[in-house]
């Protein structure tokens, strides 16, 4: 059964290679690969939802020497989401990129983006945290740059500037550990870490590093750029699931590792900074006049509400509340992954058919693109959070947490923010509805518009309906 | 008291806040690609300094093989920075 953690890595990184090397029969190798992945983080989920956590030595080398893949209930749950999410999104890159010579250069990144989230979330040891996130970095840099343009060149340059900056901070703490406790295995850490100056040094570098990497205001400024002027299924990834893979890293070190060393003011930091991140990536979202930046800074205010959770997790003592309040801000993640996706895949089709992202000028896209509508408006049910989306259900047990521990400012934001997301996802709502009549068919390209519709109602009505093995799963780790 | 390996630790330090200071401070894109370099020389120095554990041990391979590694990875990154900066300034060329 620990062998599907390999092949999580091996998988799509053979896909990567094959695609490059035979660009003719890509297409298919990406579906086939892209499938196959699937069903291992399908298989993966299973097998740790009944046996448990799961390790798999590579080349049967110990870790310590070798390079061990560890995979808990979190790691398993993202793995799924970001299988679930990659699929549809290659399904849509097939039509969005209509010229074969461009989805030759596209599928290799494509699928070693893949692997790179892949092997992050499988390792167990901080240096192979170091490497597989600087993949990431190329990876989406690459993609990123993909869309063509100065706007596009200069926005992936600055993206990996800041990423490599991030990079080395996180570097840079790591050496420290290594100097004070002369081992990087995260699970040996977490039992020999004490609170003292080598751990708060080298959970800070740490930490600013990632926060860096996973736009947490006021350190958001190349994310809009970057993933506004990325091509469509590209600024989905980038948006649903890469800030999310820095942001999985936050949180195993600071709840898992250095869980001893972590002291309330530097949980209520982290916080603020998310109070701030929800009211202004909200405020910008509400003035933005493209729908990519609107969606964009909409990802900004949305990591800031998993960044509320922290104080909360702090002053929460070990038992049932701290275990749902977990579970909604892994619930919450999720949720916004994959509607995050499918928000921008469904911008992608509108930007496609009328030729522009500007929000003034929708006016009859509800009559144009009726599904795509729909998935927006999904989507956006998602990011407002309203029932039955699994948002609603992570708000909820952030609302309950923060009257539980008395914290109401973050109760005040996440209520602020929801209002203000409203706002937006309506704006952009009240533009899309024109007087024309509306045609007899709502599908009108099936191939393009039922990405978008899977990854929307998977995040407001999948996730909120059958949330509940979340729970289950996260009971033994965190 | 000031060993040879604390005075290699301290240098790494200064070098890379040193190439931290010049990687936020200036706009200059090359400039900052080399901050960055600079910085991640720092970090490296670091990890040599901490690999060294007496005259008679040999020094701990650890922290060497990610030097090494770290190495590999800045110089991939550096060549994609360095290929984006080519791409944007036959873009400013062409107006």
């Amino acid at each position: 059964m620990s062998d599907t953690l390999i092949w999580l890595v091996a998988i799509p990184l053979a896909g990567a290679l094959t695609t490059l090397l035979l660009p003719r029969i890509a297409d298919a190798v990406v579906m086939a690969a892209g499938l196959a992945t699937a069903i291992a983080a399908g298989t993966l989920l299973y097998g740790v939802g009944t046996q448990g956590a799961m390790i798999y030595e590579i080349g049967g080398w110990s870790a310590g020497l070798g390079i061990a893949l560890r995979a808990d209930g979190l790691s398993a749950l993202l793995l799924m989401m970001i299988a679930l999410v990659m699929l549809p999104a290659s399904v849509y890159s097939r039509t969005y990129f209509s010229k074969a010579a461009e989805r030759a250069r596209f599928w290799p990144l494509w699928l070693l983006l893949w692997t790179a989230l892949n092997a992050l979330l499988l390792s167990g040891d901080l240096f192979n945290l170091y490497v597989t996130l600087e993949l990431l970095g190329l990876g989406a840099v690459a993609l990123a740059a993909l869309g063509g343009g100065r706007a596009a060149v200069e926005a992936a340059l600055r993206y990996l500037l800041v990423g490599l900056l991030g990079s080395m901070m996180f570097l840079a703490g790591v050496s420290l550990i290594y100097a004070g406790y002369g081992t990087l295995d995260m699970t040996a850490l977490a039992r020999i870490v004490e609170p003292g100056p080598v751990a708060g040094t080298a959970l800070a570098m740490m930490t600013a590093g990632l926060l860096l990497k996973s736009a947490l205001f006021p350190l958001h400024f190349w994310l809009p750029p970057a993933h506004g002027s990325a091509p469509a299924p590209v600024s989905a990834v980038l948006s649903a699931l890469v800030v999310k893979a820095a942001f999985y890293l936050v949180l195993r070190l600071w709840l898992e590792v250095f869980a001893d060393a972590v002291t309330p003011a530097a949980a209520n930091l982290l916080g603020v900074l998310g109070a701030g991140a929800v009211l202004w990536g909200s405020w910008r979202a509400l003035r933005a006049e493209r729908l990519k930046l609107l969606a964009a800074y909409s990802t900004v205010a949305q990591l800031g509400y998993l960044f509320l959770f922290f104080p909360l997790l702090q002053a929460l003592p070990p038992g049932p509340a701290r275990e749902l309040a977990v579970g909604g801000l892994v619930l919450l993640a999720l949720t916004h992954g994959f509607a995050k996706a499918g928000l921008f895949l469904a911008i992608g089709i509108v930007q496609h058919h009328s030729g522009h992202d500007t929000i003034r000028e929708l006016d009859g896209t509800a009559q144009r693109l009726p599904a795509t509508t729909f998935a927006m408006a999904l989507g956006g049910v998602a990011l407002i959070g309203l029932p039955p989306s699994g948002a609603f259900l992570g708000k909820w047990q952030l609302l309950a947490g923060a009257v539980a521990t008395g914290q109401w400012l973050w109760a005040a934001v996440t209520l602020i923010g929801s209002l203000l997301a409203a706002a937006y996802i309506f704006r952009v709502l009240g533009h899309a509805f024109g007087h024309q009549a509306y045609p007899n068919r709502a599908v009108t390209v099936a191939s393009e518009e039922w990405p978008a519709l899977l990854l929307t109602t998977m995040a407001a009505v999948v996730l909120g309906l059958a949330g509940a093995p979340v729970w289950r799963l996260l009971e033994n780790g965190l | 008291m000031l060993t040879a390996q604390l005075l290699y630790a301290l240098t790494g330090c200064l070098i890379m806040a040193l190439g931290l200071r010049t990687a936020l401070l200036h706009a200059s894109l090359l400039r900052r690609v080399v901050a960055i370099n600079v910085m991640g020389t720092g970090v490296f120095m670091i990890l040599l300094a901490i690999a060294y554990r007496g005259p008679e041990l040999a020094p701990d391979p650890v922290p060497h093989a990610l030097v090494l590694t770290g190495i590999v990875v800045a110089v991939s990154a550096t060549a994609l920075a360095l290929a984006l900066a080519r791409r944007l300034n036959a873009e400013h060329a062409d107006e």
